[in-house]
């Protein structure tokens, strides 16, 4: 097809018409006849028995139409919300993973419990009726950071679960590591605590439970980034209802960044509400609610130690780490401190021992699950800033002392002792051209000159990998994973020759109407506007996994692409029929496809009509275009790639300003250049975020969220923010027939450890994330 | 209810409303213009972003009865028919939009940003749309937007 709509164009985004023009429909624009409002009421404790619920005197109050508890769901026999990856302790135990009512039973244990729904014919009824309802509670001792959780004497948040262990879980070789430690010639030690982080998609969660009661089908639209995983957990578990009477719809959806993975209380309250109560009902999220109970992020203590011989080769990497799941175990959550963080330790380095073991506690917290980059940043943020002490310790360039221990670009597959098998990469070009991009040599004079004005100038590299095109299925059940994380696609002709493409990837920012369609119309010669990608609802989609883990390019593009194979195979029969020759003589290119050697030939869209209308047609052939594939990864994609940040510190007032960023990213091949870099900054921006300004404090004393609004917790806003200099490499991924490797975690994922260790050069000293001004200016200040 | 009358996209509005009812809820669940969204409680955001009497404000923190007797434009009317504004096809074109959540409101901040300052350099983008909160794209693109509207604008 020709470069203006295929495979490597920037072409302008399909999707973006209906937004701009303010005809996007995201949850709260739907409104369904007849629809009641619900509004949760929700704890104001971090830890307390609920020793009475009266909700007399809200019953009474006007529009009223009920107030819905834990208890009546129990009734009901809705089950509680699920983890869905086991994960296995050192001693063989399974993970503890207390029930998890969706409104609370006898107890809360955060403050946002939900603790019950108030029904009403106005958003506004419902709000007056919740302050009628009586909830009287007996407060319990509580406990906000993972380290005093897991500490002796700490409160018991389950009573099933002692000393709030949900697991301790290892990796890789303790003795050998051991080993490569004790005969190293210097080992960098450090403590490194990864900030808890509050995703904060801009479209707060909303959910809107429509039931039906003459076919007995609920609907529930809600803000999924994968409808179906939402549908299949809902039926399954929380029994709400069978799956084929379960409608799961996420229309468009502003933003997730893993927060609108998971099934959530608010959503099955709302789905199992509305057939109770037979009247659709909306909720939707005020920005305070998604602070107090959306699923945060990170939250990791860890201890590091990096062994080095004398040139600075990395001889083993000891790490431990405890990780704050909050109350209760999330939809992913024991996967992220696990299965997605410590198979990354090994970075782009050839590390001959690892070890890794994890502590996972609860806390009086919100649930902590996966947010953008999830596991990997963390990952990412120990190995850099770890290689990157140690080169400050021995005194070697930070450069130098990378390149020294990198994977050679011909040592693919390379086996980490980590259980990763990389499939190719050339971590060295990147490296370099990064190191030309900003121009390393000229950094001595450049910070002489920031001197000269009494300013602290630092530079700060951070060469991350990610594994992603999450994942085989038959690789992460041997995990504990308790799903599949295949993709689906079904590629529809029209008989006109335009063309429906039903994917399982939800698009909520990512532009996959714009690369999908790109896919299809390098592949069949459809053009693109006669293309037209949908997704989100799963009374039109066959089935689908989602998106999240950069894998809806990996899996769902590759889906896509199995689906085509289908729609090739078959045109060929139809088109060697009709040109009355042999199939094994008919040559596809772009959606001609030919005779070889003559000059017949048959498009696309005459095979489509020609299939839609077989009047002239093989016998052995049905008619219609229309397949549908499922595509299960054969190994998970390692994008990677060099960041660099250099930094200017005002040490009169702790500012620090970012005065150049480059990054250097292999996505593999790269279908759409334009929305690749936009995703490239925006990881950034949230890895930016997480470094030098984002912070999610609970206080110790009262467990009350102190950054519960745009007041009080920093998120990134234009004049926060650098230009970003972006540039990819492409060596292609080797497992997928599309060679991509996914580029939406990245700079999530890269960005915290090049600022951070952008920022420490400067100083001359450690300090933890987030570097605020204050923080900043008391390390220049030696305080 | 008191009643509330308006001009909102060159059309005259009438209706009884309660008086604490909020501009931006008239807007999406009086009169179904949805294309003004509320994305934070604490006026922070700028998702709710409109123009009153040509004026960038946050529909969020204006009651509709304030508003009385205003001219008031939403994102639904800032194309003339299918001609979109310099500053729509602008975000299409740099991709300065990725979910669009807080596309609308961007927007219509970077439309009066751009009257009020005719071709701002990138830092007085930056400044000026520092009450408008993107998650998606790093803000990069739509400094680029903006400032490739400008000419068009201008011109």
């Amino acid at each position: 097809m020709g470069t203006q709509t295929g495979i490597g164009a920037s072409v302008k985004r399909k999707e973006d018409k209906r937004f701009i023009i303010g005809k996007g429909r995201y949850l709260d624009d739907i409104s369904r006849p007849g629809q009641t409002y619900g509004y949760f009421i929700r704890s104001p404790h971090a830890h307390a028995k609920i020793t009475s619920l009266d909700s007399t005197a809200a019953l009474k109050a006007p529009g009223v139409v009920a107030v819905l508890t834990g208890p009546d769901m129990q009734a009901d026999g809705i089950g509680p919300l699920i983890c869905g990856w086991g994960i296995t302790s050192k001693d063989g135990t399974p993970h503890k993973a207390p029930a998890h009512p969706a409104l609370a039973i006898g107890r809360v244990r955060y403050v946002g419990h939900q603790v019950a729904l108030v029904v009403a014919e106005t958003l506004q009824q419902a709000r007056d009726a919740a302050e009628l309802v009586e909830i009287e509670y007996e407060e319990l001792d509580h406990v906000i950071e993972v380290g005093d959780a897991l500490a002796a004497g700490a409160p018991q948040i389950h009573d099933d679960v002692p000393g709030n262990l949900s697991f301790d879980w290892e990796l890789g070789d303790r003795a050998k590591t051991d080993g490569a430690i004790s005969a190293a010639h210097h080992v960098t030690r450090m403590k490194l605590r990864n900030n808890r982080l509050i995703p904060n998609a801009m479209e707060p969660r909303a959910a809107l439970g429509d039931y039906d009661s003459g076919t007995d089908e609920i609907t529930l639209y809600t803000t999924s980034q994968n409808p179906h995983v939402h549908r299949l957990v809902l039926s399954a578990f929380n029994a709400v209802a069978p799956e084929h009477k379960l409608r799961v719809i996420a229309p468009d959806v502003g933003g997730g960044f893993g927060s609108k993975i998971f099934i959530y209380s608010e959503e099955t309250v709302c789905a199992w509400a509305t057939k109770k109560l037979n009247r659709p009902i909306k909720w939707t999220a005020e920005r305070s609610e998604s602070f107090l109970s959306d699923a945060h992020g990170r939250d990791h203590e860890t201890f590091a130690e990096m062994a080095f011989d004398a040139n600075g080769k990395i001889l083993g990497l000891k790490v431990s780490t405890k990780a704050n799941v909050g109350c209760y175990l999330s939809t992913f959550a024991s996967a992220v401190p696990t299965y997605l963080y410590g198979t990354l330790l090994s970075g782009q380095y050839t590390i001959p021992a690892i070890y890794c073991e994890v502590q996972a506690g609860f806390t009086n917290t919100a649930p902590v699950d996966a947010y953008r980059g999830a596991g990997r940043p963390e990952a990412t943020y120990v190995v850099e800033r770890m290689i990157e002490i140690g080169a400050r310790e021995m005194g070697i360039d930070p450069a130098e002392i990378r390149k020294r221990n990198f994977i050679a670009p011909d040592a693919y597959p390379y086996e980490t002792p980590v259980i990763m098998t990389y499939d190719s990469g050339n971590y060295a070009l990147a490296m370099d051209k990064a190191l030309e991009a900003i121009d390393y040599s000229g950094f001595a004079a450049r910070k002489a000159q920031s001197q000269t004005k009494g300013k602290l100038r630092g530079i700060g590299f951070s060469a991350f990998i990610e594994a992603c095109g999450i994942a085989p299925s038959a690789a992460v059940g041997s995990l504990g994973a308790g799903v599949g994380l295949w993709e689906s696609a079904q590629v529809r002709f029209n008989p006109t020759g335009s063309v429906t493409v039903f994917t399982g990837s939800h698009s909520h920012g990512q532009g996959h109407e714009t690369t999908f369609a790109q896919i299809i119309s390098d592949q069949l010669g459809v053009p693109i506007d006669q293309v037209e990608i949908s997704h989100g609802d799963t009374g039109k989609v066959p089935f689908g996994m989602g998106t999240y883990g950069s894998r809806s390019l990996a899996v769902g593009g590759s889906a896509i692409m199995k689906a085509i194979d289908k729609i090739v195979e078959k045109s060929k029969k139809i088109a060697a029929h009709t040109l009355e020759a042999s199939v094994e003589d008919i040559e596809h290119s772009g959606g001609v496809f030919k005779v070889a050697g003559t000059d017949k030939q048959m498009t696309m869209a005459e095979i489509a009509f020609s299939a839609y209308v077989p009047h002239n047609y093989p016998a052995d052939v049905e008619p219609g275009m229309d397949e549908t594939a499922f595509y299960d990864p054969l190994n998970f994609t390692f994008p990677a790639g060099t960041h660099i940040a250099e930094v200017e510190i005002d040490p009169d007032t702790g500012t620090t300003e970012i005065l150049d960023w480059v990054a250097v990213d292999d996505f593999g091949n790269v279908i759409n250049p334009m929305i690749v870099e936009g995703q490239v900054h925006g990881g950034i921006a949230q890895g930016i975020g997480q470094a030098l300004l984002e912070n999610c404090v609970y206080d110790k004393e009262s467990g009350q969220l102190l950054t519960g609004s745009y007041m009080d917790y920093c998120m990134p806003r234009a004049d926060d923010l650098p230009t970003f200099r972006v540039q990819t490499i492409n060596t292609p991924c080797k497992t997928n027939p599309l060679g991509v490797k996914g580029c939406g975690e990245a700079g999530a994922i890269s960005a915290p450890a090049a600022l951070m260790n952008a920022i420490t050069n400067a100083l001359g000293k450690e300090i933890d994330m987030p570097a605020t001004p204050e923080k900043v200016w008391r390390a220049a200040q030696g305080l | 209810m008191p009643t509330v009358s308006m001009t909102v996209n060159g059309k005259p509005v009438t209706a009884e409303i309660a008086p604490n009812t909020l501009l931006v809820s008239f807007l999406r669940e009086n009169l179904r213009l949805t294309g003004t969204h509320v994305g934070c409680d604490t006026s922070q955001c700028g998702a709710c972003v409109i123009h009153i009497d040509g004026e960038s404000a946050k529909a969020c923190t204006v009651l509709a009865l304030q508003a009385n007797g205003a001219e008031i434009t939403t994102i639904e009317g800032l194309a003339k028919g299918n001609n979109l504004h310099p500053m729509q096809k602008a975000f299409q074109e740099n991709h300065g939009l990725q979910c669009g959540f807080c596309t609308t409101g961007m927007i219509m901040s970077a439309v009066d940003l751009v009257k009020k300052h005719g071709k701002p350099d990138d830092a007085t983008i930056r400044k000026g749309l520092e009450g408008n909160i993107c998650r998606c794209t790093g803000y990069q693109n739509i400094v680029k937007s903006v400032k490739a509207a400008a000419q068009e604008m201008e011109g």
